[in-house]
Parts: structure tokens; sequence; C-alpha cells
């Protein structure tokens, strides 16, 4: 990979406090993402994956370390900071889907440009991802009229309609079926390879996993292994 | 996308709200009962209000009618006394000669009002005077006083208390009996020779409020002018009718402000709990929702605008919902309870409860609005 780095972790550490335990997390992790690339991250629980996901996602600040995405350092900025991070530089995509269920799929979309404070009738960006989604026809339904493998979809769509800079999926088939997870994953790697959406995905299922260009072992809060997967 | 979509998705840059408003309307939908519940508190909150306000403009109005009716132009009160109740007689009835000897003073007349519990006050009147000013009663039944137990009574209250004219009635432990029922508006409900009232009550000689008619009209001002300036009528009240008319108001009657404050103040406590527990459940049971909104990018002010457009939204159905009870609750006094209160439907009050209900309701939301705000996207989003 020749791209420019997008994601820079440097000697990443996170504590938090369970009770009256210190839980490290994350035991000084160092990653490189580069633009484009499809990296998976698998690992038993309590690996770290998750704490790794939340911290590069903004969700929830380092403990010591550098995250930088798109050059710009995750430490140091304050809460109101990292949620405007969220709004243009990632997109999640959960497990449970993590629809709005009182609204619309078209307007589950919808919220996330509104919230990011993009103007929608500059559609090519919206049109392009609901072409590549196939679920043009569902739009109108809510999340309860629809399949875990449409409501999937709709989530991957919500997450990279503002164009954000790397995809930030967990476990986003750990609900669905073979057919379904196949569906999702094929999504993915369009996504990936017609787009240019650097990805990056936890999961706990090996075939996931070999979507991805590189996947990555944590073990205890420390990559242990990194496999190129064969084409 | 259809035309109808591009259109109402159109932005021009400026902040579109339409989708904000879509989403808090869905979840006032999606939760029917609790969203009717809150609008119904609210609607009594309001309710409460505005039928307090109704019936306190009711009455006053009735009491201003009434004066009116009399036909004077100028009254004059004692000392000490409020423009709604007197509960004593302290003029002396020489002062009627007294106001007659007053330029352009054509008449006077005295009354003594003694009160009989509630809202009921009895009057004693001199029928020929009071004739004469208020170019007299006109009898839906019976007539004119005959012996010392005879009362005179409006339709109004004879409706109330079931009389007609040759009914006995008790009033301050004495049997009465009704000469004649007259039509409302004069004065007052009810009325006794003023000799007989002032001897039973122990105020012989004494008047409670005097009445002048005045030879021309448009010297009233100039009337109350001189009358003023009499130093032994110091510190009576002195009033053109108009005057004491626009006296008769919430303002002026003792308690029924601070009364009402109180009623206002409950139903903001109402209000206040009401959406507390309603937004309180809603934001616990949308805790994932708010982390979702949270994890893409949403700030604490987001989701504080988010939960404060909905419970105006809530605080203003209500609001319509009270307005629209007030019209229920004057129907039911009038139906359960004929020829009692009136209660009045008083409009410019409509905003001024909504308001209250609005803040209210915004108090209520504080609390769950600042626990959503405060939320943690990671634990939300873990939240089952």
């Amino acid at each position: 990979m020749n791209s420019p780095c997008i994601i820079e972790v440097r000697d990443l550490r996170k504590t938090y406090r369970a009770g009256e335990v210190d839980v490290h997390a994350l035991r000084g992790v160092n990653l490189d993402i580069s633009q484009g690339e499809f990296i998976s991250i698998v690992g038993p629980s309590g690996s770290g994956k998750s704490t790794l996901f939340n911290v590069v996602g903004g969700l929830t600040p380092p403990t010591s370390g550098t995250v930088r995405i798109g050059g710009k350092d995750l430490a140091g900025l304050s809460d109101a900071d990292r949620t405007n991070l969220r709004k243009t530089m990632v997109g999640f995509v959960f497990q449970k889907y993590n629809l709005l269920p009182t609204l619309s799929a078209r307007d589950n979309i919808e919220i996330a440009r509104h919230i990011a404070g993009r103007n929608s009738n500059t559609n090519a960006r919206f049109q392009q991802v609901l072409e590549l989604l196939g679920i043009g026809h569902r739009l109108h339904h809510k999340p309860r009229a629809m399949s875990g493998g449409e409501q999937q979809r709709v989530a991957i769509a919500r997450a990279i309609v503002n164009d954000p800079a790397i995809l930030l999926a967990d476990e986003p088939t750990g609900n669905l079926d073979t057919e379904n997870s196949a569906i999702v994953l094929d999504l993915l790697r369009d996504l990936n390879e017609r787009m240019g959406q650097t990805i990056l995905m936890i999961t706990h299922n090996p075939e996931a996993a070999s979507y991805g260009h590189r996947t990555v072992h944590m073990r205890d809060g420390s990559i242990v292994d990194t496999q190129l997967t064969l084409e | 996308m259809s035309e109808r979509h591009r259109s109402k998705y159109a932005g021009n840059g400026t902040i579109r709200w339409y989708l904000l408003n879509k989403l808090v309307l869905e979840n006032l939908k999606h939760r029917p009962v609790r969203t009717l519940l809150s609008v119904l508190a609210i609607g009594v909150e309001v309710t409460m209000m505005l039928t307090l306000v109704g019936l306190s403009h009711g009455m006053l109005d009735e009491s201003a009618r009434r004066a009116r009716g009399v036909g004077a132009d100028i009254v004059i009160r004692p000392p000490g006394s409020s423009v709604i109740s007197l509960s004593s007689a302290p003029m002396s009835d020489k002062f009627i000669q007294f106001f007659e000897k007053q330029p352009h003073v054509s008449l006077a007349v005295g009354t003594m009002v003694h009160p009989i519990g509630g809202i009921n006050t009895i009057t004693g009147i001199d029928l020929d005077r009071f004739n004469r000013i208020s170019g007299g009663f006109r009898y839906e039944s019976g007539g004119p006083f005959k012996g010392p137990d005879d009362i005179i009574v409006d339709e109004f209250y004879a409706t109330q208390n079931n009389l007609k004219a040759g009914s006995m009635h008790e009033l301050l432990n004495r049997q009465w009996r009704v000469a004649g029922v007259v039509e409302p508006g004069k004065l007052a409900r009810i009325f006794v020779q003023l000799p007989v009232l002032q001897e039973l009550t122990g105020n012989t000689g004494k008047l409670s409020q005097i009445y002048l008619k005045v030879d021309d009209p448009a010297r009233d001002d100039e009337v109350v002018r001189h009358l003023r300036s009499i130093p032994a009528l110091k510190d009576y009240y002195i009033y053109t009718l108009e005057e004491f008319t626009s006296l008769i108001s919430v303002n002026n009657v003792p308690g029924l402000r601070a009364f009402i404050y109180v009623i206002i103040g409950l139903s903001v406590i109402v209000g206040f709990i009401v959406v507390f527990m309603a937004m309180y459940t809603a934001v616990l049971e949308r805790t994932r929702e708010i982390g979702v909104l949270k994890a893409l990018g949403a700030s604490s002010g987001y989701i504080l605008n988010l939960l404060v457009r909905e419970t105006v939204l809530l605080a203003l159905l209500g609001s319509v919902l009270g307005i629209l009870m007030t019209f229920g609750s004057r129907w039911l006094i009038e139906t359960l309870v004929p020829a009692s209160l009136t209660q009045q439907i008083v409009p410019s009050w409509w905003p001024v409860a909504a308001g209250i209900a609005v803040v209210g309701a915004l108090l209520g939301a504080l609390y769950p609005g600042w626990k959503a705000a405060k939320q943690d996207p990671i634990e939300a989003l873990a939240y089952e």
C-alpha cells in the first residue's frame, strides 16, 4: 500500500476504572491504516478491540499515546471537539444496526446529514450510496418492517453518507444469517473497491475477516499478529 | 427521488428543522398512551387556571353589571371599604339629606348591605327612592313589599333556591315571604326594606353605600370634584359610576389575586411533575437512540433541542385541550348547578395559561434533558 496514511495510532493506551479496579484495555497499540484500506480486527472478548474501535471513533479519549485521523490528533480533544469530529470524520456500523425506530429508512440516513449540517440537495453522494445499497424501494419503511440485512444496509448508508475518512464497523454481521452476512460483507467490499472507502471492521468470524486486505489479531490489549489476506 | 420529496428536503443552505420536528412527532406517536396522558394532565392544568379566572371574571362582571343597573351617576362608600365587600354600615342616613342639598344632585339613595354567607348578601333598600333612581323593578311575578317580612329576589336567586312569589324563605334566622321575583341586573339579588334590615342587624339609621343621581349627566365629574373637596368627606370613597365599575377587577378583590396565584402555582407543579415523569421515562427508554445520535455527532445542544421541542409540543397540545375543556367546565357548572356561579370564557387569558403551561413543562423537562445531554455514548450504546 502506497496510499497516504489516514489513521496513525502510536503507543495507544487506554485505562478505565471498573468499580475499584483499573482495567488496562489497551497497552501500547501501534497501527497505521492507509487511505482506501479495508482492515479486519479479530481477537477474543476482552482483547481490547472494542476499546480501540471506541477510541478511533472518538467516542472516548485515549489515556495516552496518539491517534491521528486525517492528520488530526484525538488526544487532547474536548468532548465537544470529539463530537464534532464524529460528524464527518467517522461513520459507525454496529452489530445491532441501531437505527432510530421511529424514523423511516430514508430519514435515518437523512438525520446523519442533518446532524453534520450537510445540505441534502447536493445529492450526488446520497444517490450514489442508495444505488450501491440496492434498497431504494424500501426507503419509506420503518426499521421494524425491514429484515436484519436490510436494516444493516440502511445503517451502512447512514454511516457513509457524510463521506467519512473511515468507516468503523463493530461485528456488522454478528446478528445476521449466512446469506445476509454475505450481502453485507460484499457491500462493504464494494464500498471499499468502488468508492475507495477506508474501513476498519471488528469481527469474530474468520471468514468475515478475510474480506479485508489485512487482519489484525489482538490479545490482552495489544496487537499480536498481522496477516495479509491472500487473493 | 420524487418531486414532493425533493421540495421537502430542499434546504438552501439554511438548517432544515423539518427532520427534527418529524422525529419529535414520531416519538410522541410512538407512545400514544403516555403522550395522551401528558396532554390530558397539562390540559387539566390549563383548565384549572382558566376556570378560576373565568369564574372570577364572571362574578366581577356580574357585580359591575348590577352596579350599573342601579342607574346612579355617583357612588359614595364609607372609609375602609373595599370595592366588592361591604360588611358594615358605618354611614349615617343623615347623609342622604346632606347630599341632596349639594348642587346638581337630584336624588340620593342609601342602601345597606349585609353578608349572608358565601358570596351572597342581603340588601336593604328604600323602595320608593330606589325605583326613582333605577326606573323601577320589572316584576316577573308578584310585586312590591307589603309588610316587614317581605323580600324581593331576582329571578337568578329564585331559580337557584326554587322560589316563587308567595314562597317562604329563611334568611338570617328568620322566615320571609317572597313578595316579588324581579328581573336580575339591579344592584343585588335579595332585597328587604331598609329599616327592617337596619333594625335586624343592629344598625339603625346606618347605611353602607349611597348612590347619587346628577341632574345633568355631563356634570358627574364636576360634582365628584366638589364632594371630594368637602373636608367632612375626606376619607370617603367618591366615584363616578364609570370609575367605580372599572375598579371592580381581580386586583381590587382582597385575597382573590393571591388565590389565583396559589391555583396557578399548583397548576405549574402538576404540569412540572407530569412532564418530568413523561420525559424522564422517555429519556430512559431512548437511551440507545440518544447514544446513536451522539455517535453520529449530535451535540448536547442537539439532544436538548429535540427534548425541548417535544416538551413544548406536549404543552401546546395540552393548552389547546385545556382551553376546549373550559367550555366543558362551563357547561358542567351551568347544567349541574344552574343559576349558581357564572363562568366566563376569557380568551385574553389563553396565551397566559398556555405560557404558564409551557414554562411548567420546560421546568419538568430540565432534569431529564440534562440527563440525556450528558449521556455517555458508549454506555448508551451498550444499554439494553
